[in-house]
């Protein structure tokens, strides 16, 4: 199973024309976007521009539904997965707003899903000891505090709290494509600080990470290979770094409106 | 799901049948069967069999004449629906052993020994699970007993009601139907008349337990009732934590399960005891299952004394038991966990009683209740300060979780307070395994069925603390098996 992986030489993620929605409503409009190992991807737009819905849509969530377009992942056509097995093959989503599951400790929660995802990678599961090392190691890094294994998971979690967690168990599952859904929302700059370096870490040649965010200051601490902007459904403008500087400045109108005559002229 | 087992103390998989249910085999086996329905000539029977004294002939007697006097009505407030059960249609004595009990384990039919093998509760001495000590019954009857000899050092009596009527008559004479006397309600005296057997156990001034005390019942013949009767005593300052499991084989037609439970705590004495209910259930259409009519009861007679009931019930088509605690001595503390689970057509309506009588006196109900496929759960409980319980205190919660659309969960409490000095307190909620959990879950590479398990047992994880660990592990995979298929 973990074979492909290896063999696997075009890009990790290749979005092409996806138009996506729930019930009637589109919200995708034909986005485009590909992302190679070792890249990091940020991608900002205004609020209900579809960003939530394209970092949902890539997890699997069953209410999104694809009515056009494809998703290529390790070169095959990721779509027909279920979220489990697309989670297994590498695919990470720290939730914009994370779920609380009463009674669900942790660290049962976070063993559970890395036995899973070692099996499936062909490794063998940790033991107790050697999982409660590694997880105490992750918890020392996020700084979180060590109580937290004993808690459901979620559960009574500050806003920061849930966001860094979330940053904990990526680092737990090490994935191939992390997909962060507005982390730094809501950290405060020490928090935020600690989420960037435990992203930092993680950079590498095996993996991949987009980056959904409003805010111009976690790209100062994890500078991106590229910026997109996603406005109405769909990427209208790539960049490098220096572009996150200019919606910072500029705000989107102007993107917007620049659009806007663009299409008028293509018409 | 990882489930770390040191020791696998009730494992009651088997693997010779293809369905859902793992518990369903037959032993084929000779038994002893009375003729069907009930007179006074069976109860004469019963008697004679047991080789019982004239004492217990009068007692069982007086019951089944109160009991002919209901007419055969059966309690109707229960939120419960059934056909009208013939009473004279069922086997009231069955018995796998010829003539009389086996006077060592050596004599115990190999068939039987097998049977509880399979059921993964070795009773042969070499086997035996360690640290716990198992009562076999088989239909009614007390298989075996194992640590028999350890217990009686420590002056415990464990064994079954039929020898310690014989070996005990005074503390049966005193304390059998002492706490659920035979006219309680309809199935209660029923039980009186008939019960075959169950358990014993007493335990001597100042001892505590050592050990788990377990009782495994298993119904087998086809159209027999079972009822059992249990009776434990702890005296002062003693402890002990008893535990009941129950399997019964597949068949189309009903079983009717009729127990009492009677629990005595004298002053400073603490009883803990832990059921785990896997009745079979009935098939995928309700057809078929056990119909589970139990009496249990406690009193909290002595100053300090306590009671704990915990209760994970997953089998039964019907269950309808209140395992109830009478606060009687001051500062005594009362307790009720439960986990009921329903799933395809199976109904539950399980609750508890806390009467209050002393002072200072405190009970807790923690009741969660899962409802899936059709299962229609019910919630029913009854929080009563008498006059003379003056700082009473009670905190009740229940919560309901619902899996799919089709269930039902209902919640009923009564409370009567007759002393201003009560201190009251009540939750409540019913929540939906959400989507959203479910995805989250999903989204970190549990799949789907897991993710429903992890957060059932979520749900469940204050009640499954107060199991002992062994049992914890083992309810919580009855409760995987029991919602097979039902992902909401
Ligand atoms: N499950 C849903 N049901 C109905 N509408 C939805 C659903 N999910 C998203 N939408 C709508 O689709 C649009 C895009 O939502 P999405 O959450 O993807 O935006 P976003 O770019 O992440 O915004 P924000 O920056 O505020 O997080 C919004 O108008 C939203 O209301
Ligand atoms: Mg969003």
């Amino acid at each position: 199973m973990s074979a492909r992986a290896g063999n696997h030489k075009g890009p990790l993620l290749e979005v092409r024309d996806l138009h996506a929605g729930v019930a009637e409503v589109e919200i995708l409009k034909g986005l485009d976007l590909t992302v190679n190992l070792g890249e990091v991807h940020a991608i900002m737009g205004p609020n209900g521009s579809g960003k939530s819905t394209l970092a949902n849509v890539l997890a699997g969530k069953p209410e999104y539904k694809v009515t056009a377009g494809e998703v290529i992942y390790e070169g095959s056509n990721l779509l027909k997965l279920t979220p489990d097995r697309r989670a297994l093959d590498g695919i990470f989503l720290a939730f914009q707003y994370p779920v609380e599951l009463p009674g669900v400790r942790e660290r049962e929660f976070m063993k559970t899903a890395l036995d899973a995802i070692r099996e499936h990678r062909g490794l063998e599961k940790l033991s107790v000891r050697e999982f409660n090392k590694l997880f105490q190691e992750k918890i020392a890094q996020m700084e979180m505090s060590p109580d937290l294994v004993k808690r459901s998971v979620n559960e009574g979690f500050s806003g920061g709290e849930k966001k860094r967690n979330e940053i904990l168990q990526l680092a737990v599952l090490e994935p191939k494509l992390a997909l962060l859904d507005e982390t730094d929302s809501g950290l405060d700059i020490d928090a935020l600080k600690i989420v960037a370096d435990g992203v930092n870490k993680l950079r590498g040649p095996s993996r991949a990470i987009v980056i959904v965010t409003h805010y111009q200051r976690i790209l100062d601490y994890i500078k991106p290979d590229f910026v997109h902007v996603l406005i109405d459904g769909r990427i209208v403008r790539s960049g490098g770094p220096e572009l996150a500087l200019e919606l910072e400045a500029k705000g989107y109108e102007w993107i917007k409106e620049a659009v806007e005559s663009g299409e008028r002229l293509s018409v | 799901m990882t489930t770390p087992t040191k020791t696998k103390v009730i494992s009651r998989k088997t693997t010779d049948l293809d369905t859902d249910y793992k518990w369903g085999f037959v032993t084929d086996i000779e038994s002893d069967l009375a003729p069907k329905g009930l007179n006074e000539e069976i109860i004469r029977l019963i008697v004679a069999k047991k080789n019982e004294p004239e004492w217990m002939l009068e007692w069982r007697l007086r019951a089944y004449r109160h009991w002919m006097k209901l007419n055969y009505e059966e309690p109707k407030w229960a939120k419960i629906h059934h056909p009208p059960i013939d009473f004279q249609d069922i086997y009231y004595y069955a018995s796998p052993i010829k003539e009389k009990s086996p006077g060592s384990l050596d004599e115990v039919d190999p068939e039987l020994v097998e049977a509880f093998n399979k059921l993964g509760i070795p009773i042969e001495e070499q086997k035996k699970l360690s640290g716990v000590a198992v009562d076999a019954v088989f239909d009614s009857v007390s298989i075996a007993t194992t640590y028999k000899k350890t217990l009686e050092e420590l002056g415990i009596i464990f064994c079954s009601v039929s020898e310690a009527v014989q070996k005990h008559p005074e503390l049966i004479k005193k304390y059998l139907g002492s706490v659920v006397p035979y006219t309680d309600n309809f199935y209660a005296s029923l039980n009186a008349a008939v019960f075959s057997d169950g358990t014993f156990a007493y335990i001597p001034p100042g001892v505590r337990c050592p050990m788990e005390l377990m009782t495994y019942f298993r119904m087998n013949t086809e159209g027999t009732g079972q009822f059992e009767r249990t009776l434990i005593i702890a005296d002062e300052g003693s402890y002990v934590s008893y535990l009941e499991g129950c399997t019964a084989p597949m068949r189309k037609s009903n079983q009717l399960h009729a127990a009492v439970v009677e629990l005595i705590a004298l002053d400073n004495a603490e009883i803990k005891y832990s059921t785990l209910q896997n009745w079979y259930p009935g098939d995928k259409e309700g057809k078929g299952g056990v119909f589970n009519f139990v009496t249990k009861r406690g009193k909290a007679a002595g100053v300090n004394s306590k009671i704990s009931w915990t209760q994970v019930e997953t089998g039964s088509a019907i269950t309808w038991k209140y395992p109830s605690v009478i606060l009687q001595g001051d500062n005594s503390v009362g307790e009720f966990y439960s986990v009921a689970l329903v799933n395809n057509y199976q109904q539950a309506d399980t609750g508890t009683k806390m009467i209050h009588i002393g002072k200072d006196t405190k009970s807790t109900i923690v009741a969660k209740g899962i409802s899936a496929g059709h299962g229609q759960n019910t919630y029913r409980g009854l929080v009563k300060i008498m006059p003379s319980a003056t700082n009473a205190r009670n905190f009740t919660r229940c919560d309901s979780l619902l899996i799919g659309d089709k269930c039902g969960a209902h919640t009923v409490p009564y409370i009567e307070v007759r002393n201003p000095t009560a201190q009251m307190e009540h939750e409540a909620t019913t929540s939906k395994v959400s989507d959203d959990q479910l995805f989250y879950c999903m989204q970190r590479g549990i799949s789907e069925e897991d993710a429903q398990h992890m957060i059932i047992n979520g749900f469940c994880r204050g009640i499954f603390k107060e199991l002992p660990f062994e049992f914890a592990m083992e309810a919580s995979q009855l409760l995987k098996v029991s919602l097979e298929g039902a992902v909401g």
